[in-house]
């Protein structure tokens, strides 16, 4: 029974909000601030479940607020955060975003460099008078990456470089157009096939 | 203590965790600032959250805008008390629980049918707006044509071998170009980070 | 109506009428799909295959299709199957429920031939202690139950125990397995992702971080076509095939015009 109103209410929700097709309309307004306050209240209780609770209520229960973990501080500087919503005393709240955005810098040196980096340069370091294509990839990454620098006027052999460069991107933006449409077209057809066969059952 | 606390602390931890990733016996602390980082992060997204309903709430205050904004704390209450409903029957997350009942079928059909609409909206683009009017444009709607073609059943005949060939190497070496590029930058971004020469933090 | 209008009619049709009339297409499997197959043709049975579970309800019908053919040729392999997600709990529920499903067409029993760790935030932190020792990450199962409990956790303790990870992702967690679990721990890694990410995986294959990659709908309906069992995405690929067509026509369409007038 529980299944049968779940689903009238999908198709009903899903229709609503392909009525935006057709033009901006109250009943598409209405469903699109639903959808924005159903997926804050799960946001919130999805954090409590699965990182404030376990993390902090049973990391504290289970070793005290300076034991393993030293959970004290973590608690300290999310508390912290929320005096971002007052604003004479939001200030406090530089402490904890400095915290993460130090980690955060920190984290991204060693794995942008270990995997990322030195996989993707060891690859491209290939014989470009080996084939066609070995030269076409060596001289793809080359142009491409020196198409951003910028600190450079893109003038003369820099300018044919640049030129190259943009040549090849076109081509990679391209491609991904061409599997950008796939990917939507594919979920336009996962949810027409809701419609036609969970919904009307004509499939 | 309003700038320079901040700064330090930034430092500090980006250092620490730098340097952990070579010391192994710094390992240990290396699993903990993982740790406070989620924590912290968790309680920054409560901030955002917080910020939207009071924002709605205001609205309500000031009769702005009052059935939409109405609908919108329906949708956030509404779902935490099934949420804590859900959560005082047994695990809120769990596959069967009535809280994962408005998620199969409330929101998801919601966030599906949002983002199906593209396709609708890229097919009009490619109407109204995809003009070939230089070698750019030309390379980029070619390279999508023939991916599109090569991922379809009836033309893949024809086009596959280009369309991976397309794939494998001009679109590869750009790729790899771009991602080079994005991992110096954030290299280059984090240790600014690092030497103090960007403080985000602040504010 | 308006030229829009007619455009998106136009679409609509193009999906629904193949759909109606229930159409099915073989389809030719490329390269990195066919690369994913050998890979798990190449584990010894009784195997343990993790499968991250890292895509939401956006991405349902162009991933599950995908996992599903995965999950029946790992099972039909005899291999071992646990799951886990690193991006969301709420990605969980519908990975259980396609995993039930496919777990009861083979007999397959949980604890012994499949189980479910559950979702645990921390990204990297969670891939790099599966590195060193499963349980302490995950003591138990989502369930509750003690790792040591379930049969076929015995003797396994980190990636040198795991024959393969799988991470079905729509967004950046496959990524985090690239750099934390393949370059750290050199663990053998296939993704599945949604045809918008196909072509950034690219690299990574020819750098063979990644062993295998299936890409959208597309990607699975290659892969039934390998394990010959068409399902979900080989029915969805003739609307695909049209809608594809019908965008061609739209930019050659409007180019004609555009050049038209360009010549006066």
């Amino acid at each position: 029974m529980a299944t049968v109103i779940g689903i009238w209410i999908a198709a009903f929700l899903t229709l609503a909000i392909f009525s935006f097709l057709y033009g901006d309309n109250p009943v598409y307004k209405a469903v699109e601030h639903l959808y924005i306050g159903v997926s804050a209240a799960f946001w919130f209780l999805y954090l409590w479940s699965f990182t404030v609770y376990p993390n902090l209520v049973v990391g504290i229960r289970q070793h005290g607020w300076l034991g393993k973990d030293l959970l004290l501080i973590p608690t300290v500087l999310g508390l912290l955060m929320l005096f971002r919503l007052v604003p004479r005393y939001g200030w406090w709240s530089r402490y904890p975003m400095a915290f993460a955005i130090g980690l955060g810098a920190g984290l991204a040196i060693t794995g942008v460099l270990q995997g990322l980096l030195f996989p993707q340069l060891q690859a491209t370091i290939l014989n470009p008078v080996a084939s066609v294509n070995n030269f076409l990839l060596v001289l793809g990454v080359l142009t491409s990456l020196l198409y951003f620098y910028f600190s450079r006027e893109h003038t003369g052999v820099m300018g044919w470089i640049a030129r190259i460069g943009i040549y090849f991107i076109m081509v990679a933006f391209g491609a991904t157009f061409g599997y950008t449409v796939m990917a939507r077209v594919s979920l336009l057809i996962g949810r027409v096939g809701f419609l036609l066969s969970d919904w009307l059952h004509l499939m | 203590m309003k700038r320079t606390g901040p700064f330090v602390l930034s430092v500090v931890i980006g250092l620490w965790i730098l340097v952990a990733f070579f010391v192994k016996p710094l390992r240990g602390a290396q699993q903990t600032l993982l740790l406070w980082y989620t924590i912290v992060g968790a309680f920054a997204l409560v901030v955002g959250l917080i910020n939207l309903i009071q924002s709605h709430l205001r609205n309500l205050q000031r009769g702005q805008n009052v059935p939409y904004s109405l609908i919108l704390l329906f949708g956030f209450f509404g779902t935490l008390a099934v949420g804590i409903y859900a959560f005082f029957q047994g695990n809120a997350f769990d596959p069967y629980s009535p809280l994962m009942w408005v998620y199969g079928y409330v929101l998801a059909p919601l966030q599906s049918t949002m983002f199906s609409l593209l396709a609708f909206f890229l097919a009009s683009a490619a109407f109204r707006a995809f003009r070939i009017r230089n070698m750019e444009a030309l390379l980029l709607l070619l390279a999508a044509v023939i991916v599109m073609l090569g991922r379809i059943p009836w033309t893949e005949h024809t086009f596959a071998g280009i369309t991976e060939w397309i794939m494998a190497i001009p679109n590869l070496a750009a790729q790899r170009g771009i991602q080079i590029g994005v991992a110096l930058g954030a290299i280059g971004m984090a240790l600014r980070i690092l030497f103090g020469l960007e403080r985000p933090y602040l504010r | 109506m308006t030229a829009r209008r007619i455009v998106y009619t136009l679409v609509f049709l193009a999906v629904a009428v193949p759909l109606l009339l229930g159409i099915r297409a073989r389809v030719e499997p490329s390269p990195p799909v066919k690369a994913a197959y050998e890979a798990i043709e190449a584990l010894p049975e009784s195997s343990l295959v993790l499968i991250g579970i890292d895509f939401g309800p956006s991405t349902m019908p162009e991933m599950n299709p995908m996992y599903e053919a995965l999950l029946e040729h790992l099972f039909r392999r005899n291999l071992r199957v646990a799951v886990l997600s690193l991006q969301s709990a709420l990605d969980l529920p519908n990975g259980i429920q396609v995993l039930e499903k496919v777990a009861r067409r083979f007999g397959k029993r949980y604890g012994v031939d499949y189980a479910n760790l559950g979702y645990k935030p921390g990204l990297e932190a969670v891939i790099v202690s599966l590195g060193q020792e499963i349980r302490d990450i995950f003591p138990e199962d989502a369930q509750g139950h003690p790792l040591d409990s379930l049969p076929m956790f015995r003797g396994v303790h980190n990636y040198n125990d795991i024959a393969l990870v799988i991470d079905l992702a729509s967004g950046g967690t496959y990524g985090s397995w690239i750099q934390f679990a393949q370059a750290r721990f050199g663990v053998k890694l296939l993704v599945g992702v949604t045809a918008v990410m196909g072509p950034e995986t690219y690299p990574y294959l020819q750098s063979r971080q990644l062993v295998g990659m299936l890409a959208g709908l597309k990607g699975a309906a290659e892969y039934e076509t390998l394990i010959q069992r068409p399902g979900l995405a080989s029915r969805g690929m003739p609307a695909q095939a049209v809608v594809h067509l019908l965008i061609i026509l739209f930019i050659l369409y409007g180019n004609w015009g555009f050049w038209k007038q360009w010549r006066r």
